[in-house]
């Protein structure tokens, strides 16, 4: 009798295809991705009709949070920083040079300039918490002290290109809109854009 | 004697290769957003003087129509001058009764307008990129001449200040929904708020509007 032949099968499968969808699907994604910016506040912006696209260079948005407090952030660097100089000769305020630029680390700001040095003594990792923390009370925006108005003057000085954008939360109290929208009317800033996330609506035939 | 070659396997194995690309995927999947949030051009009238006065004649107050919108999503508006008891209530929805109904009636024409301009543009849709841009393009001017002609009415956007910033986007939501192209947003005057309370407690009724008089 003969012995069983056992025949020993190759286990080994060709990765070679899986690797090129993988490729494939890495290119897309690298190609149509815009990375998240990080936010130290949450918003959910209202649904809207509107298609137009958020311009994507040069923009200064303002965030406002539910609660109503301004917060700020630059796109490029380089404003945030001419800015806080400007900021910081209005207000006599004295920043060294490596403060300014841990300022300008940060991704979004939002708090009354007195309390920025103080701000910029704690940690760096505890600063953005510290933002977001209840007891800040974002960019002063009203008659008797109105901060944020000076903030959109000089950036505008400083980039005379730079577009507006509002990015508000659904449920905020339009009280805080209409003084973010009468500051700007103020200094004649009277274009600019609403950010909103888009909510087809079925079309108006009938 | 013949040399024997022997044939080598040349196969590779791929399997870190794909267990990278993975890694690498996951990554760019968590730390991107594909969904690039859209956003509405709006113009507010300036502040100074002298523009305001044209402002004011673009918007006449007697041929308006002014929505004023309040807290818990509540919306009203009223036709022309405003006046003790002319105050009716609307709502967000695009049913009867609903600001869209309302300002849809009022709009006819343009709307017409935009919708045979847009079917049109529909059918002639081509796959070159540069005449297309400008087909765009040209559409989007003819829209806004129509939205700023005779006959289009003027809405005067106003809001308490309990009313939410959503209240505002779905107002100005359905102005562009409606193809009205001139609207302006302005703040709320007393009087407005009077009409408000006084809606409350009496309703709509021109005649005990009359009354009080």
């Amino acid at each position: 009798m003969g012995r069983f032949n056992i025949k020993k099968h190759d286990t080994f499968i060709d990765m070679t295809p899986m690797s090129d969808v993988m490729v494939l699907l890495l290119t897309f994604f690298m190609l149509t991705s815009t990375f998240i910016k990080p936010e130290p506040i949450k918003v959910n912006t209202p649904g809207s009709v509107s298609e137009i696209k958020v311009p994507d260079k040069n923009v200064l948005t303002i965030l406002i949070e539910k609660t109503g407090r301004i917060f700020m952030s630059f796109d490029k660097k380089g404003d945030a920083l001419t800015t806080l100089d400007g900021i910081c000769e209005k207000y006599s305020l004295s920043l060294s040079r490596q403060e300014k630029s841990e300022f300008g680390q940060l991704p979004a700001f939002g708090l009354p300039i007195q309390n920025i040095p103080a701000l910029l003594k704690l940690p760096e990792d505890s600063r953005e918490a510290a933002m977001s923390n209840e007891s800040n009370k974002g960019i002063p925006c009203d008659s008797l002290d109105n901060q944020f108005k000076d903030w959109v003057l000089c950036a505008k000085e400083v980039n005379p290109d730079l577009r507006i954008s509002i990015k508000a939360d659904a449920t905020t109290p339009y009280k805080v809109i209409k003084q973010v929208m009468t500051s700007l009317q103020d200094i004649k800033e009277n274009r600019y854009n609403l950010i909103t996330t888009l909510k087809k609506v079925e079309s108006v035939d009938e | 004697m013949k040399t024997k070659q022997k044939k080598k396997v040349v196969r590779v194995d791929f399997t870190p290769m794909v267990d990278m690309m993975m890694l690498l995927i996951t990554f760019f999947m968590l730390c991107t957003s594909l969904i690039k949030p859209k956003s509405m051009e709006i113009n507010m009238p300036s502040n100074k003087d002298d523009i305001k006065e044209e402002q004011q004649n673009k918007v006449k107050a007697s041929e308006a129509i002014t929505i004023i919108f309040d807290k818990d999503n509540k919306v009203y508006y009223y036709e022309g001058i405003p006046e003790m008891g002319s105050l009716k209530e609307a709502n967000y929805s695009d049913k009867q009764g609903g600001l869209r109904d309302l300002l849809l009636k009022r709009n006819m024409v343009a709307i017409q307008k935009v919708k045979a301009l847009r079917q049109k543009y529909n059918q002639t849709i081509s796959s070159d990129a540069f005449a297309e841009k400008k087909a765009k393009k040209k559409l989007d001017d003819e829209i806004e001449k129509i939205r700023g002609e005779k006959g289009v009415p003027n809405v005067i956007i106003k809001g308490t200040d309990e009313g939410s910033y959503e209240n505002l986007i779905a107002c100005l939501n359905e102005m562009q929904i409606c193809d009205i192209g001139k609207y302006v947003i302005v703040a709320i005057e007393d009087f407005d708020k009077e009409m408000i309370e006084y809606y409350k407690t009496n309703g709509t009724n021109p005649a005990a509007g009359a009354a009080t008089e």
